[in-house]
């Protein structure tokens, strides 16, 4: 499995997009999708996956770097597997995106104030405290998650994780640019 | 059907694939899948025992490419169905439309390193256009259905159903899914079938305003079985055609407009006019790497209008001015109109009587040549396949394997009628002649089935002549047997400074005791004077299989070709032509 890159795209909206693929929600549909990218040499930078409302599907979006493929490549052969059922195309400048970060940061004393008022600024929550530790999550736009996370790791990040973003279109007042595209063979 | 009506597992899978009007399918019992060999024995279906589950697939394939039905084969789990995953894989490549099935350990012993398990599903997954492991036995009727369907529909392709022992052995009521329940339970697979519109005159215009245009047809064609519509066109425009490796009867070779094979081995005159072509109207084509070479380098100044049903394939190699996804026979028949709407309008065709005189020129300059050997020398393979085509009666069906062979088949022989022609193309498997000629000849039964097989291609899947013998399925194979792995030796003598690598078959065992060992008639073939007298025989055989052995010249290579990672315009000819290359100016 070669998908997975760490190398952090966000923010530049050339080297990546969101798709979020709507799947039926079956055994292996996720090895299905992954096995795809791996098997094409498409990166996935993140990846979320979840039911919808409706349980016989799941949504999973997925973070795609599109500088080594076009993206239109990547939707048609997404497109080939049986259990995708819909693609919709999120323009991150036409999207809302949400990610989470939860960070756990050795702190002691003065220092832990000084995190606490970080988190603060942030809207960031305390979710465990230890005797000299903290852990704190925070769910924002994954810019403001890249500043907190950079901020954060001056006082030491014992562990971190982040899940993938998830993203819905602007509201816009024109037309949204999330399109649908139509289901093909 | 009223009354209720309680079936195993395995009744259910065998009723389901007679609803599908299987009548012929290929395997091999184990383990797992025993349960479904039980009611096979009161079933209509005709059963072709193989003996070793690779030839179960390719003979699937075989049958499924000339008799345009989904080829089906059945094995049990395990080494069964990694031995399955070369035939699946090889009919994803050249999208051949197949339903397999393969056993499964019990659901309660999956995950558990069972004997004989493996994970079938996530081994085939990347090889086929979609796998199930169906773990009710009341969803058996459905999942076949839905297995047919997806193999035949859209870009045609293999399926595989993985059934667990104990789904076979338990009951259900039996019932058949309807289409519209078929189609609801696969909310994510349309196929487009109906080229748009507006691309269609698009393609009708640039077809009419083109100085250099060039038919360039593929598998696609003959799986759309678009054959007709596609002469139509090519006769209305009087455009050249270029047939690929998978498209080879798919226009006739005696046609005046037919140039035959392009590609890294395709013939001078294909391929300069496809590169000199100011319009490639790809049909049912994907522009494969051996097709257009260093892609950078090909068809420089060509326009390309692309049909195929994939819509994966627009774009994937070269960008398309105009992408036509859909069926290729609808797409062709709508084109056909859309261009006499125009003309009926005043739209006249540009006159392309000088490119077509130009084309001509090419291939009155470079015709397929060869030396032919001095007397005391060995055979020439192209020799001995102008008298394989020659003898052969009409309508014959040719199988090949892969190497040199196959691709002196594919420029020796002449295919005048679609679906003669079977061969690996995509995957480009070795061994895969003899199952496929099988496979063929239980598919039309009335028809003589050729397979042109190297000696190494045959010393893979040679075994299968004993079923072949066995169930009575007469085929004729020709092995051109030049003691090398050819095609490696070829480019080991080209590209690597003549270092011979591992390529010496001549310690090669003999062909004809061979044959006859398998209950088939031996012939070796040494001299041009026995030839002639050799082939008639085979061909008078009907009560058993041939194998004749022809002894050809080591050291023939194939001309022309593009050398790995070269453009076509660099394309070597035959050395007694290589003097003329300014003539491809």
């Amino acid at each position: 499995m070669s998908t997975i890159n760490t190398n952090n795209p966000y923010g530049d909206s050339h080297k990546h997009h969101i798709l979020s693929v709507k799947v039926l929600n079956r055994p292996g549909v996720l090895a299905r999708v992954s096995g795809l990218f791996a098997r094409r040499g498409y990166n996935i930078y993140s990846l979320a996956v979840a039911p919808t409302y409706d349980t016989n599907f799941s949504r999973i979006q997925m973070v795609v770097d599109i500088s080594a493929t076009p993206l239109e490549q990547i939707v048609q052969q997404l497109f080939k597997l049986i259990d995708v059922v819909e693609i919709t195309e999120l323009d991150p400048r036409k999207s809302v995106e949400r990610e989470m970060l939860m960070a756990s940061i050795e702190v002691e004393g003065e220092r832990r104030a000084q995190v606490v008022d970080l988190a603060g600024i942030y809207e960031a929550k305390v979710l465990d405290v230890g005797s000299s530790s903290l852990t704190i999550s925070l769910d924002d736009s994954p810019e403001k998650l890249d500043d907190f996370e950079e901020l954060l790791r001056g006082y030491g990040i014992v562990e971190s994780q982040r899940t993938g973003r998830v993203a819905l279109p602007k509201l816009e007042r024109e037309a949204p640019k999330g399109v649908t595209k139509g289901k093909a063979s | 059907m009223s009354a209720k009506e309680i079936l195993t597992g395995a009744e259910a899978l065998i009723r389901s694939l007679e609803m599908e009007n299987v009548e012929t399918m290929f395997g091999l019992p184990g383990g797992c899948i025993l349960p479904a060999y039980d009611p096979l024995l009161r079933s209509s279906i005709r059963h072709i025992l193989v003996r070793h589950e690779q030839g179960a697939g390719h003979m699937a394939q075989g049958y499924a490419q000339v008799t345009g039905r989904p080829g089906v084969a059945m094995v049990t789990s395990g080494p069964a169905a990694t031995n399955m995953v070369t035939p699946l894989c090889d009919a994803f490549m050249d999208s051949i439309p197949m339903v397999c099935i393969t056993g499964q350990v019990a659901t309660t012993a999956i995950g558990t390193d069972a004997f004989q398990e493996c994970d079938t599903i996530g081994i085939t997954r990347s090889v086929t256009k979609h796998n199930e492991i169906i773990m009710r036995a009341e969803d058996i009727p459905m999942a076949v259905r839905q297995a047919f369907h997806i193999a035949t529909t859209g870009r045609p392709g293999p399926v595989l159903l993985d059934v667990p022992k104990d789904i076979l052995v338990n009951t259900m009521e039996w019932h058949w899914p309807t289409d519209e329940q078929v189609k609801e339970a696969l909310p994510g697979y349309h196929p487009v079938i109906n080229g748009d519109a507006k691309q269609i005159k698009a393609a009708a215009k640039l077809l009419l305003s083109s100085e250099r245009p060039v038919l360039y047809l593929g598998g696609g064609v003959l799986k759309a079985h678009a054959a007709e519509a596609v002469k139509e066109l090519a006769e209305m425009l009087q455009a050249p055609v270029v047939t690929t490796l998978m498209a080879r009867g798919a226009f006739p070779d005696n046609h005046p407009l037919c140039y035959g094979m392009p590609g890294m081995h395709g013939t001078a005159t294909a391929i300069t006019a496809m590169q000199k072509a100011d319009l490639l109207c790809a049909l049912g084509a994907r522009f494969d790497d051996r097709v257009t070479g260093k892609v950078a380098g090909f068809a420089p100044d060509a326009k390309i209008i692309h049909v195929d049903i994939d819509p994966a394939e627009q774009g994937k190699v070269r960008k398309p001015d105009v992408p036509i996804v859909g069926d290729c026979r609808l797409v062709v028949e709508e084109v056909i109109k859309a261009i006499k709407e125009l003309q009926a309008a005043g739209t006249a065709q540009v006159d392309i009587t000088p490119w077509r005189s130009r084309v001509n020129g090419w291939r009155e300059q470079f015709p397929l040549v060869y030396e032919q050997s001095e007397p005391g020398e060995r055979l020439k393979p192209q020799f001995c396949l102008e008298k394989l085509r020659d003898h052969a009666p009409a309508g014959t069906i040719v199988c090949a394997g892969v190497g040199q062979h196959q691709m002196w088949a594919s420029l020796f022989w002449q295919f005048n009628e679609p679906y003669t022609w079977v061969n690996s193309g995509g995957l480009g498997t070795m061994g895969f002649s003899v199952p496929a000629a099988i496979g063929a000849k239980a598919g039309q039964p009335e028809k003589t089935v050729w397979a042109i097989d190297g000696d190494g291609c045959f010393q893979m899947t040679a075994q299968e002549l004993v079923t072949a013998t066995t169930e009575g399925i007469h085929v004729k194979i020709a092995i051109l047997n030049n003691t090398y792995l050819g095609m490696v030796r070829q480019w080991q003598e080209m590209f690597y400074g003549e270092r011979y690598s591992e390529v010496d078959l001549s310690g090669c065992p003999d062909f004809v005791k061979w044959a006859e060992a398998m209950g088939c008639v031996g012939i070796r073939v040494e001299s041009p004077d026995e030839i002639d007298a050799a082939i008639e025989r085979a061909n008078s055989i009907n009560d058993r299989s041939v194998v004749v052995e022809f002894r050809v010249e080591e050291f023939e290579k194939v001309f022309p070709m593009v050398p790995a990672g070269a453009a076509n315009d660099d394309v070597l000819l035959h050395p007694t032509q290589e003097s003329r290359r300014e003539f491809l100016k």
